[in-house]
């Protein structure tokens, strides 16, 4: 028997996903822009990749294989994969990493809703614990399309023509003893506020989240505490110590801190969902995003920072349960 | 970490009404409704009905109580004539809704999800609507106890939907506040509304004996603000009642819950198990309100309700309905549309479908929808939870929802506790926001359900323990009894044969015989005696123990859940 309510809003899974995928279409248009068309192969790739495996694995384990397509995760997991990686991949790699993120991460935790890490974070960091090399070549705006076609299909025969992040840049050159003053705005990686070309992705990538913002598919507190937490800590350290730390502008408009804000953190599934524990996870993600860019081992610390709140999340949530209606009222 | 809640928490925003310039503290969650559908009723005034073939006035008043019925089958009865009577604290006296004859009594299809039979007394009418004499209230009007026995006598009860007894909060008495819900914040439904337009003055006027009888200093009557001619009438109504001022609340499901519109009004938050009166608060429905003026000043029972007709009909509005006027005589008032395919009770989100259209119009049916499935479309399928968080926002009792639902699947019924399950009202704004069209709140009922029947198995076995432990007892007393009962007659043989001796042994000494038989032959029963008196007397204590044994196993059971 049907029960109360009888009424629903006009929402479903789907519907929010869609939403994700559009608020990601300026930051793949801009990237298109700038860096030419090799993106949309990889997103391509990927989608079918995604939807391939998870209707496999869903067969395989005799769940209802349609509804689970149609509610449009698996490519959410695809798209967020694809924008972490450098467009450049080969496309085996990319494959690879849909490979662990939906029938890992995703299917083998139980589905959607079930996964404790985020899907697209898990094979980021399988990767680049894998393909270091690989996922330190990114594009840059002067790169021939050419050469990026050659690089997707496994055969880049020059390899200088992509180069490390902003990020990883100042990091390798400050450990090899060079003052950031020195680097910021001499290399053909730097733009007006971070990385050439990536600064306006991440823009874009900004634009898109508070678009999911104002339609209330994420909570606004989730990017606000990343950022907030980030900017603090990058300015206190820059003013301490210029010469080491990079400028917050460098940290905030980093590709992959926009990225992250706005549609890494903000995976409902592996995040916390009590307010209070929000402010917690996101100001703790972007802690251990800073600590690790500064002095961990890997080009970008994002994904690592976001898998270990996914840990800590149940934690966080269980410490930051809501005061209940009537419960010690004063 | 004051000023970290105070940023995450929507305390921070102070709220005024323009109407009335008092200050509404903040509540949570709730939903604005796109369309309330109250546009469809609004506007047309309050009819009356024809009479139906027959009425089926029910007896069982409330969950926790079933009148006695004091009219024999057969005989004729009037308006406003008592043919159930009220006993106890939940008690509400039953009263015949027209002239007529009691045709039958017996177990009638209820307006109750369930759709379980209870006892009801079926009316045939003879079409005259002949009343009885009224008696008004005739006493002090700050007298709690006579006006909450009148009350009660007159049948009254909550009609804003739970049909709580009007006396039973009376009694709880004495209070601050007072407040009446003007708020019907449930899509719509507009009988409140109505009520308020056509009859404030009367509304207002039974605020004041309320407020009179429970010694409240002020009555506050909250109104959503999306009635203003409600509000308008009753600001009019309440000019010249210093004591009572209007409140416009903003419209926001659920703001006319009771609790919510307690804290909306007053701040104060009444905690699951708790009473508003512990809190000096009490709340009464405008239209209660207006039957408890009727009941004192015009000695009318409580014998007919508004109830808005709407949905997929032709002639919707609001009529005034007796209690007992069966549902399926009242559907053809509104002309139902073909395409309606079932029939709700209450509101889209708290109500039901009637599952037999034979039950009748209780005194907490405020309306009923002709539903169709292009107004209420049959729910998409179930999705897993993608934990986006949405259900938790909007829930007034700032649960966790998700979380709920996830303990309630996975059987996990003390954890759900632990997350407050029973703090849930089942206002059905987390699944009404769901995108994964997860029916949350079924989950809820389901572990509330199995709590209470796990806990009735519970008392239950306490019971039949305390029930077998009685029945040794009784065993054992009856021992105990009989032994008691051979040793008194022991004695008393004892006593008549040595009567009967001392008798033949002066007769003998008359006469000169020496019986001696006579006088030896008690000599055994004395022995026996006092071995039994001894053993009655082990025994009765052990019983005494025994009793005290049972009486404190059945005590905790006999706390029933309130
Ligand atoms: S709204 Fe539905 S899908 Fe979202 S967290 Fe709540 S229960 Fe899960
Ligand atoms: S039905 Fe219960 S859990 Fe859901 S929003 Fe209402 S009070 Fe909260």
């Amino acid at each position: 028997m049907i029960t109360a309510p009888y009424w629903r809003a006009p929402v479903s899974v789907t519907r929010v996903m869609g939403w994700v995928l559009l608020a990601l279409i300026p930051a793949i248009v801009l990237h298109v822009i700038f860096f030419g068309p090799v993106l949309l192969a990889q997103l391509l790739l990927a989608s079918v990749a995604a939807v391939a495996v998870e209707a496999l694995l869903l067969w395989v384990r005799r769940r209802p294989v349609v509804s689970a397509i149609t509610d449009l995760s698996a490519l959410v997991t695809a798209w967020l994969l694809v924008l972490a990686l450098p467009a450049t991949v080969p496309w085996w790699l990319t494959l690879l990493g849909i490979v662990i993120a939906i029938g890992v991460a995703k299917q083998l935790y139980g589905g959607i809703g079930q996964n404790p890490f985020n899907p697209a974070m898990v094979a980021f960091a399988a990767l680049i614990v894998s393909f270091p090399a690989e996922l330190s070549r990114w594009p840059l705006p002067t790169t021939p399309v050419a050469w990026q076609w050659a690089s997707f299909l496994g055969t880049p025969n020059v390899d200088a023509l992509a180069s490390a992040t902003v990020l990883d840049t100042l990091r390798t050159a400050v450990h090899s003893g060079q003052a950031v003053s020195e680097l910021l705005g001499r290399s053909p990686v730097f733009g007006t506020l971070s990385g050439a070309g990536y600064e306006w992705i991440a823009v874009a990538f900004l634009a898109g989240g508070l678009l999911l913002w104002l339609r209330g598919i994420i909570p606004g507190r989730l990017p606000f505490a990343f950022l907030l937490t980030l900017g603090v800590l990058s300015t206190l350290a820059w003013l301490v110590a210029p010469e080491r730390f990079a400028p917050p502008w460098v940290h905030l408009f980093a590709y992959s801190t926009m990225l992250a804000a706005f549609f890494i953190i903000t995976d409902p599934v592996s995040g916390v969902v009590t307010p209070r524990g929000q402010w917690v996870f996101a100001a703790g993600a972007a802690l251990l995003v800073f600590l690790i860019r500064h002095f961990g081992q890997f080009p970008d610390g994002v994904a690592f920072a976001v898998l270990l709140m996914n840990l800590a999340a149940p934690w966080i949530e269980m410490k930051t349960q809501p005061r209940v209606f009537g419960e010690d009222h004063p | 970490m004051r000023w970290f809640s105070w940023l995450t928490s929507s305390a921070a925003n102070t709220l005024v009404d323009p109407v009335s310039g008092r200050k509404l503290y903040p509540i949570d969650g709730g939903i604005a409704f796109a369309d309330y559908h109250k546009q469809e009723t609004a506007d047309i005034p309050i009819r009356n009905v024809a009479m139906p073939s027959h009425y089926i006035v029910p007896l069982r008043v409330n969950p926790r109580f079933t009148a006695r019925p004091i009219v024999d089958i057969g005989a004729r009865v009037r308006k406003g004539e008592k043919i159930g009577e009220s006993e106890g604290k939940f008690g509400v006296a039953v009263h015949a809704p027209t002239s007529g004859v009691i045709r039958d009594l017996g177990q009638y299809p209820m307006t109750h999800v369930s759709g379980l039979p209870a006892l009801a007394y079926f009316i045939e009418p003879d079409g005259k609507d002949e009343a009885i004499e009224p008696t008004p209230y005739r006493g002090a009007c700050d007298d709690t106890d006579r006006i909450r026995d009148f009350l009660q006598q007159m049948g009254l009860a909550g009609l804003g939907g739970a049909a709580f007894p009007s006396h039973a909060k009376v009694a709880s008495s004495p209070v601050k506040t007072l407040i009446i819900n003007g708020a019907e914040c449930e899509p719509w439904i507009t009988c409140d509304d109505r009520l308020m337009r056509e009859h404030a003055s009367e509304i207002v006027a039974g605020a004041c004996d309320l407020a009179a009888a429970i010694h409240a200093q002020e009555i506050l009557i909250g109104i959503e603000d999306n009635k203003p001619q409600a509000i308008a009438a009753m600001q009019a109504a309440a000019a010249n009642h210093g004591t009572v001022t209007v409140v416009a609340i903003p419209t926001i499901y659920p703001a006319g819950g009771e609790k919510q519109l307690i804290e909306r009004l007053t701040g104060i938050e009444v905690p699951y198990g708790h009473l508003s009166a512990e809190f000096g608060v009490l709340v009464f429905n405008v239209g209660t309100a207006r039957a408890v003026h009727r009941a004192l000043t015009y000695g009318e029972p409580l014998l007919e309700r508004v109830v808005t007709l709407t949905g997929a009909a032709d002639n919707p509005g609001n009529r005034w309905v007796r209690i007992g006027h069966p549902i399926a005589e009242l559907i053809p008032e509104m002309a139902p549309k073909p395409e309606v395919d079932r029939y709700l009770l209450g509101g889209p989100m708290t109500g039901f479908a009637i599952p037999d259209l034979d039950a009748p119009i209780l005194k907490g049916s405020n309306c009923i929808i002709a539903a169709s499935p292009a107004l209420f479309p049959p729910p998409p399928p179930e999705q897993p939870c993608i934990r986006c968080g949405a259900c938790a926002p909007v829930c007034p009792a700032r649960l966790e929802p998700m979380e709920l639902y996830w303990f309630a699947r996975a059987q996990q019924f003390g954890k759900a506790q632990e997350f407050h399950l029973f703090d849930c009202i089942e206002c059905g704004c987390c699944a009404y926001v769901c995108p994964a069209h997860i029916p949350l709140v079924d989950y809820y009922r389901y572990a509330k359900s199995e709590i209470w029947e796990r806990e009735r198995e519970k008392s239950k076995a306490q019971q039949s323990k305390a029930r077998f432990e009685f029945r040794n007892y009784r065993l054992e007393r009856e021992k105990a009894e009989k032994a008691a009962r051979a040793a008194a007659k022991a004695a008393e043989t004892k006593r008549r044969l040595e009567a009967q001796a001392q008798e033949s042994h002066a007769e003998a000494t008359a006469s000169g015989t020496n019986d001696r038989d006579g006088a030896a032959s008690p000599s055994a029963p004395d022995a026996n005696d006092a071995a039994a008196r001894k053993k009655a007397l082990v025994e009765a204590a052990l019983a005494r123990a025994r009793a005290k044994r049972a009486a404190e196993a059945t005590e905790p059971s006999g706390e029933n859940r309130e």
